[in-house]
């Protein structure tokens, strides 16, 4: 047991990766030297509007954000830290022209910190590396800002323009850290992870830009009191997308759970098809697959035995190796014709439909989507959930032998990299 | 909203009348140009913002933050800003929306100009200050200005009332109405789709973008005020988002459900049909709209575990030994052990394992009586007899609603929650029924002998 413990300390140790750390000593370097740095040269500035600032970027962290994909943003503290590093005036007497761009680090750090406090408390996960993100794209962010302030802006009012130029810069710092961290975290190609945060960020990062600006050009007016005025809309915007990220999870988990039907009739091994569905991820983003592909593909592994439920006996052992190719046509077109029932999920009846197709010399060649479950489904069918070396290697190996025939090569050697790199629990 | 009532009818033209009185008295000669800009700009943010609601619910509930627009004509207008902004709201007559009927605009127009008015008048009563010079001509078109801050300070609380009176005035008004139309409609109970408090506090959190709107156009100018509508239109994509991944939700739900009848060909629909009963039960009886979208889903979901039993098992004509007995008995469980993950559930989970208990005890998986009965199993249990008794089966012919509903009172108490049998009754007597649509099988469909939903036919034990 105690050598086991040690194995999954040493996994979780290594699960922290480069990227990460790089991120994390860049971050706690930053903070040590900006920390340093204001204690010794006296704060500049007016303290009530850093401690204003300070306190609605902790607001905001601790009202995270959970995105689709299992993204966490924190778009209010984003957005307050973003109009702290651009303010220059704020009503009624404060001028913050001087004040270095380390203070923004101080400020920043300290708001995220005590905002991430309730969420430690409540036993979730501090989110240290979403924070650093944020924290060193403000940091770019002001550290861009404050010494052109003096030569570039019109005082005592920064400039539209050059203001939205400098929050997109900040929006994109964020993003492409987050990109480099959820690559390491996924195992997937970087330009791929990119592409799907740019995708699933922009709106939210426009309104987080946005946001910030207006911040800064009411401060200017209305003092610490427009954090107040402009909070209402800014949670309306957050409401708005928790919704949207809940009811996306909710679907998801009652694909989950609806396809085990299967499983409770008896007409496949228990955990099947959510075996076949982490397995087909894996692969798929070994392949480079975007995430909207990818979803299409969980759900179509997660249904791809759904067919079955036209069968009046389940098939032994629920192998749809067993059966003829007829058979196993037949029972993927019923399931697609179940899938697209639903009027909402062509694409992924499209998936189940072709699943049975061999590679080539069929009637078509089939979509990747199709041959990533096949191969998937087949895999487990060999090896169902054992972690035995041997029958794996075996399983490859029979897998290959068909390969260019049955199976996509591409698809059989992104499997064999995916079983080799991690144990099959790990998926 | 279909034919309105004579009631309604006053009530449309008495705040129309209002707010004609309000608009009629606007001093058209007397005010300088730059109110007329201030006017035009917002009434064309307040298009833009109207023209593009959010729905909130199934119903006619949307939402639209045009008050921000309303509320920054007083902010900026000062002692004009009671006109001001009824002009503005008036506006809503015009929005681009499909399906409107002439009377809902008229009523939609006057309902904002007269909250629009009502804030205007609150906020210049209590002393809150013109943010803008409408005389200046170059101030209003450009930007560039700034508002002392003692200004600000004198305005803050007195747009904060405006702000309470304007959502309220709306939505009284709003009220009156619904409240009327509703009483003219079959259902009589007022479940609101969205729960008003949240609703309010909304409201009040986008009415204090019109301070936000009203800043802006000083400092910036009229074009770049129009920058707060990149973070609405950014909220509304992802409302517009929830609407539409909640529908695939819904029909994917329905699809898989369908998928699992087809085990079974008498039993095709029963699911769908269950859930609309069960849908019909939960509303007559004034249950909170998100619950009654529950039991929706309970019902829909309540007989997903008979793929557990297997297909022998329901195909078997006569007795069934006591094994076999054992496996239908255990269907609500192997319903839970798939649906348990399902985390909206909640409370439908205890309807699909308990929708075969009895008043009287003598029901399973558990044996309950009475109040220890979940309530969404006890709603259930009525829609899905109900439906059994008036679908046709392969030893017997579909019998008729007069005959299930009397079958229906005669087992409340014993078997059915007398409550639930009542509110069915009624809302089948309103609403209707559409059972099964009678089909002959095809060859290769499965045919099964048995239905344990069945209170004529209930499975027989061999040896009773």
């Amino acid at each position: 047991m105690t050598a086991g413990a040690a194995d999954e300390r040493w996994l979780a140790w290594q699960t922290i990766d480069t990227g990460r750390l790089v991120l994390l000593s860049v971050t706690s370097t930053l903070v040590i030297v900006a920390v340093a740095q204001t204690a010794a040269v006296h704060f500049q500035g007016a303290h009530l509007v850093a401690i204003a600032f300070g306190l609605y970027i902790a607001f905001g962290e601790l009202l995270r954000l959970v995105l689709p994909g299992g993204r966490v943003a924190a778009p209010i503290a984003m957005s307050a830290a973003l109009s702290y590093a651009m303010v220059l005036q704020v009503a009624p007497h404060h001028r913050l022209m001087n004040v270095p761009a380390l203070q923004v680090v101080v400020v920043a750090a300290a708001g995220m910190a005590i905002g991430s406090i309730p969420h430690i408390a409540a036993g979730r996960r501090a989110g240290v590396t979403g924070m650093s993100a944020r924290l060193v794209a403000v940091a770019c962010v002001a550290f861009i800002f404050h010494p052109l302030s003096r030569h570039l802006f019109t005082m005592p009012r920064p400039a539209f323009i050059p203001m939205a130029i400098l929050a997109m810069l900040g929006w994109l710092i964020e993003t492409v850290i987050s990109a480099i961290i959820r690559a390491d975290d996924l195992r997937a190609r970087y330009s791929v992870t990119l592409a799907d945060e740019l995708r699933v960020q922009w709106r939210l990062g426009l309104a987080v830009g946005v946001a910030a600006i207006i911040t800064v050009y009411g401060a200017e007016v209305m003092g610490i009191a427009e954090l107040a005025v402009f909070a209402g809309p800014l949670l309306v915007i957050q409401f708005a997308f928790r919704r949207y990220a809940g009811i996306r999870a909710t679907y998801l988990q009652t694909v989950r759970a609806l396809a085990q039907v299967t499983e409770v009739g008896g007409y496949v091994e228990s955990g099947h098809s959510r075996r076949v569905s982490r397995l087909a991820l894996a692969i798929g983003r070994e392949l480079g697959m975007p995430e909207p592909d990818l979803l299409n593909l969980e759900y179509a592994a997660l249904m791809h035995d759904i067919g079955q439920l036209s069968l009046v006996e389940p098939i032994p052992g629920g192998a749809t190796l067993l059966v003829s190719p007829a058979e196993a046509r037949r029972i993927a077109e019923y399931g697609a014709e179940v899938i697209r029932q639903t009027g909402v999920l062509d694409a992924v009846a499209e998936l189940v439909r072709w699943q049975w197709l061999p590679a080539s010399g069929g009637l078509r060649t089939p979509p990747l989507g199709s041959m990533v479950i096949g191969v998937a489904n087949v895999f487990d069918d060999l090896v169902g959930g054992s972690a035995d070396r041997d029958k794996i290697a075996a399983a490859l190996d029979r897998l290959k032998l068909a390969a260019g025939t049955e199976y996509e090569p591409i698809v059989v050697a992104a499997l064999a990299s995916v079983t080799a790199r991690l144990p099959i629990s790990r998926l | 909203m279909g034919r309105l009532s004579l009631l309604t009818w006053f009530y449309v033209a008495a705040v129309v009348t209002a707010a004609a009185a309000v608009l009629v008295r606007v001093p058209v000669g007397g005010v300088p140009t730059g109110f007329w800009i201030v006017c035009v700009g917002l009434a064309l943010l307040f298009l833009v913002c109207d023209s593009s609601p959010i729905t909130l619910g199934p119903g006619q509930w949307v939402w639209s933050p045009s008050s921000a627009a309303t509320l920054a004509a007083v902010v900026l207008l000062g002692h004009l800003g009671g006109y001001g902004a009824a002009i503005v709201g008036a506006v809503a007559v015009f929005s681009v929306r499909r399906g409107l009927q002439l009377v809902e605009r008229l009523f939609n127009g006057a309902m904002y100009a007269l909250a629009g008015f009502a804030a205007g008048m609150t906020y210049h009563m209590l002393n809150g200050k013109a943010f803008i010079d409408i005389t200046q001509l170059n101030g209003v078109m450009t930007g560039g200005n700034t508002i002392p801050y003692k200004i600000f300070e004198m305005s803050l609380w007195p747009f904060a009332a405006a702000a309470v009176v304007h959502v309220l005035v709306n939505h009284g008004l709003l009220w009156g109405m619904l409240l009327l139309d509703r009483r003219t409609r079959a259902s009589a109970r007022l479940t609101p789709d969205w729960s008003l408090p949240l609703l309010l506090s909304s409201d009040l959190g986008f009415a204090a973008l019109g301070l936000v709107i009203a800043v802006l156009w000083v400092v910036l100018g009229p074009f770049a005020s129009a920058i707060v509508l990149v973070p609405l239109y950014v909220a509304r994509w992802a409302m517009g988002q929830f609407a539409d991944q909640q529908r695939a939700h819904a029909a994917t739900l329905s699809a898989l459900c369908q998928a699992v009848e087809t085990k079974d060909f008498y039993t095709r629909g029963h699911s769908e049909r269950v859930s609309r009963g069960a849908g019909m039960i939960a509303r007559q009886t004034g249950m909170r709209s998100d619950r009654a979208e529950a039991v929706e889903f309970a019902g829909m979901l309540h007989d997903v575990g008979k793929l557990g039993v297997p297909t022998r098992v329901l195909q078997k004509e006569g007795s069934l030994t006591e094994e076999e007995f054992a496996a239908i008995q255990l269907h609500p469980m192997r319903g839970l052990e798939i649906v348990r993950e399902i985390g909206f559930l909640n409370e439908a989970l205890s309807g699909i394992v308990h929708h075969h208990e009895r008043m009287d005890g003598r029901g399973y998986p558990m044996g309950f009586a009475g109040q220890e009965i979940p309530e969404f199993a006890r709603i259930i249990a009525v829609a899905d007899a109900f439906d059994s008794m008036t679908s046709t089966r392969a030893y017997r012919k579909a019998i008729r609603i007069s005959d299930a509903i009397s079958e229906l009172r005669k087992g409340a108490g014993t078997q059915f929650d007398p409550k639930f049998v009542d509110a069915f009754v009624e809302a089948l007597r309103r609403d209707g029924w559409k059972p099964q649509e009678p089909a002959l099988p095809g060859s290769h469909q499965i045919l099964t002998s048995q239905d344990h939903d069945d209170p004529f036919n209930p499975p027989r034990l061999e040896g009773t």
